[in-house]
């Protein structure tokens, strides 16, 4: 039998995932563009940086996050002491890092859209006097719309099924930093499958329908 | 009034070469520049719009310097006053043609201007279409109305009319003519067709191995490139 409060995985799930995709947006387009575009080598590290999180496995980078912004470190302990905020076990911690293991799930689908765009395009703005901003907002985002929602589903999806990043570094509290994903492995091990399965029909239908939906309209969508 | 020299060095299909150019252009003049496909004519151009760097030298148009190698100046495409139509004209495709302008025009809603534009270029019907379903002697037009809305203070015209068939040319180059009459903006047209610049431009410059010729120094256009 599930109980009201049951859902609260569920809900902090989507919090979490709408929040990072937020973040992301933000954040993913600007370096999707510098990155693209930086004609210094710079962005070869920084590039190599944003898609490491693909590789590495989720509780390396959970265990360097969970350090780093531990109160033994020197940055959480200036955010502690300085502006009393706590990272680490709290939601604002697990949006952190999940903005950084969704990161390449963002900039990478947005970076090759914008790869994708005729230079010529790009030049022509130019000898129209547009500014770079300009050429983003009105030349590059509009003909890149497939791109930016491959980022925004990929990221969002991705976020929603995370478990070792946010195992670390939100330690699984009920209630406040316990996701879906925690919660399936919780009744797992207290043997409750059909509290597990309830979870589990939820994650896969979610996924299922949105992704779905993403397939169905992405090739609809006209750039042009 | 527009001069340039500019030197750079490019690799064509006979090998490197270093273009090494010096031009001046009166008010309202039209000049046509005529060479082989790969001999540096759109780099010529690129160097003017500020798309390409030149490895030295300098322009200047009017009272203002745009590229000054010896003085280090080089100012951004944006902000040189240029209209430039491109060969395969570059309109934006998620735009429709009246967005064109409107962008290019600061996008200042100024409805009246752009009417104007697209009364001379014969567009005002397909005004709500976007490129994809312009035939090409509309592109052409619309890519040139594009570039003189900004009032321009050099206007540049790289093979504007390599994809257009011979009659769709020939209409076309009369109303480049008409326009450039009403409007007196310094034009340089790149070609390597020789029968463009015999409709277009009393005055021909010739590129051979980085050098630009006046025609009239005794160098004739050959039939074939």
């Amino acid at each position: 039998m599930m109980h009201p409060q049951d859902l609260t995985p569920v809900v902090l799930t989507l919090k979490l995932a709408t929040l990072s995709t937020l973040v992301l947006i933000v954040i993913g387009i600007p370096l999707a563009w510098w990155i693209t575009f930086s004609k210094t080598r710079l962005r070869y590290v920084v590039e190599t940086l944003v898609t490491m999180p693909l590789v590495l496995p989720p509780t390396v980078l959970g265990f360097y996050l969970l350090l780093l912004l531990g109160p033994a470190s020197s940055v959480g302990s200036f955010l502690q002491h300085y502006f009393d905020v706590r990272l680490v076990f709290t939601f604002t911690g697990l949006v952190i890092g999940s903005v950084i293991f969704s990161l390449p799930f963002m900039v990478n689908p947005i970076k090759a859209g914008f790869e994708a765009i005729p230079n010529s395009l790009i030049e022509a703005a130019l000898t129209l006097g547009k500014s770079k901003r300009d050429i983003l907002f009105k030349v590059i985002l509009p003909n890149s719309k497939p791109a930016l929602i491959t980022g925004i589903v990929m990221s969002f999806i991705h976020t929603v099924g995370e478990f070792g990043v946010v195992l670390m570094i939100g330690g699984n509290i009920p209630g406040k930093t316990r996701l879906v994903s925690m919660a399936i492995f919780d009744q797992v091990e207290a043997l409750n499958y059909d509290a597990a399965n309830f979870y589990a029909v939820i994650m896969v239908a979610a996924s299922f329908v949105i992704l779905f939906l993403f397939y169905l309209f992405n090739r609809r969508i006209k750039v042009f | 009034m527009v001069q340039f020299n500019l030197k750079k060095k490019i690799t064509t299909g006979n090998g490197p070469v270093l273009l090494d150019i010096n031009v001046s252009l009166g008010v309202g003049e039209f000049v046509s520049i005529f060479g082989a496909s790969g001999a540096g004519k759109s780099t010529i151009l690129r160097m003017l719009a500020g798309l390409a760097v030149p490895d030295a030298g300098s322009i200047s148009v009017d009272d203002a310097v745009w590229f000054d190698s010896t003085r280090n100046i080089n100012v951004l495409p944006q902000r040189r006053s240029i209209g430039f139509v491109f060969q395969e004209y570059n309109l934006f495709p998620h735009m429709t043609l009246r967005e064109n302008l409107q962008f290019a025009f600061d996008g200042k809603e100024d409805s009246q201007v752009i009417d104007d534009f697209l009364n001379i270029a014969c567009l005002t019907e397909v005004q709500g279409f976007k490129p994809q379903k312009l035939s090409g002697g509309q592109k052409q037009r619309a890519a040139l109305i594009r570039a003189l809305i900004r009032k321009p203070k050099l206007l540049l015209l790289d093979e504007p009319f390599s994809a257009l068939d011979l009659p769709m040319r020939f209409t076309l180059q009369q109303e480049i003519l008409k326009i450039h009459e009403r409007f007196k903006i310094p034009t340089i047209l790149v070609t390597h067709d020789a029968a463009d610049i015999a409709r277009l431009s009393k005055r021909v410059l010739i590129l051979q191995e980085g050098v630009l010729h006046e025609e009239s120094q005794g160098l004739q256009i050959p039939k074939q490139l």
